[in-house]
């Protein structure tokens, strides 16, 4: 981004916008929300270019308008935001998808993920993380995100969505074991069996 | 008559209550039910350092969702 210091704050924002999509999709799960939230992101700091000061930390200021227009637009989309697809598990109890015998004991005693604070430094863990929750069905992933990314209370999304906090409860339970489960297999297996 | 004991949890539902920690306020029962279990199970414990290590994955990508300095 060496260009950036000389050109326009037009031609800054345009650059930052694939970036933005990124996690707008990944929270909202619908191209068209997203690209409404990320456009109007855009317009917002376009009409407030005084509003940011420090060039270095454009994208911070970015992500956290975008952050506002994905909630305005998660409540204004409630009722589809957490209707599936068809392709949730909502029949499976989402602890089959570990092994415990008849009495509630493991059969298989879960891995030792070792320390994986290096691991958790580097770019390819976070690709690894991100791939794994854009595998999330879409209303896990969208309440997940909503819990992790926006850091909304679980008050606060049944709130907005009007969602019992039992429903959320079992989706976010389902979400955090499957995600759980991805790393499980995508990256801490890996890492350990190069 | 069936004995009763408050705090006895199995591996399954300690393993729930650990995930459902991330997301709301676990009874007092549950919780001394839950430190019980761990003191004395040896399977559930890596379970618990995965779901905290989850917690730090995702703070460390929430970071990284807002200073990336290298956009892809």
């Amino acid at each position: 981004m060496s260009t950036a210091d000389s050109s326009p704050f037009e031609h800054q924002l345009v650059e930052h916008r694939a970036y933005l999509m990124r996690f707008a999709r990944l929270q909202l799960r619908n191209d068209a929300w997203a690209e409404d939230a990320v456009s109007e992101t855009v317009l917002a700091a376009l009409a407030r270019p005084q509003a940011f000061g420090n060039r270095s930390q454009l994208k911070t200021w970015l992500v956290g308008i975008l952050k506002h227009k994905i909630v305005d637009t998660l409540r204004h989309h409630s009722r589809q935001v957490t209707v599936g697809t068809g392709d949730e598990d909502e029949a499976s109890d989402p602890l089959e998808l570990m092994a415990f015998r008849g009495d509630g004991h493991f059969t298989e005693q879960p891995a030792d993920w070792g320390d994986p604070e290096q691991d958790l430094r580097q770019r390819q863990f976070m690709a690894v993380l991100e791939a794994c929750t854009e595998k999330l069905p879409p209303v896990q992933a969208r309440l997940f995100l909503m819990r992790e990314w926006l850091e909304l209370s679980s008050e606060e999304i049944c709130k907005e969505l009007g969602l019992t906090a039992t429903n959320l409860y079992v989706q976010l339970h389902r979400a955090r074991l499957r995600l759980r489960e991805c790393l499980d297999l995508n990256w801490f297996q890996n890492t350990r069996r190069p | 008559m069936k004995p009763w004991y408050p705090f006895r949890r199995s591996c399954k539902e300690v393993t729930a209550l650990v995930i459902a920690r991330e997301d709301r306020a676990l009874s007092w029962q549950d919780r001394m039910g839950l430190r019980l279990h761990m003191a004395l199970c040896s399977a559930c414990p890596p379970f618990e350092r995965q779901v905290l290590t989850l917690r730090n994955a995702m703070r460390q990508w929430r970071a990284y969702s807002e200073n990336d300095e290298t956009s892809r």
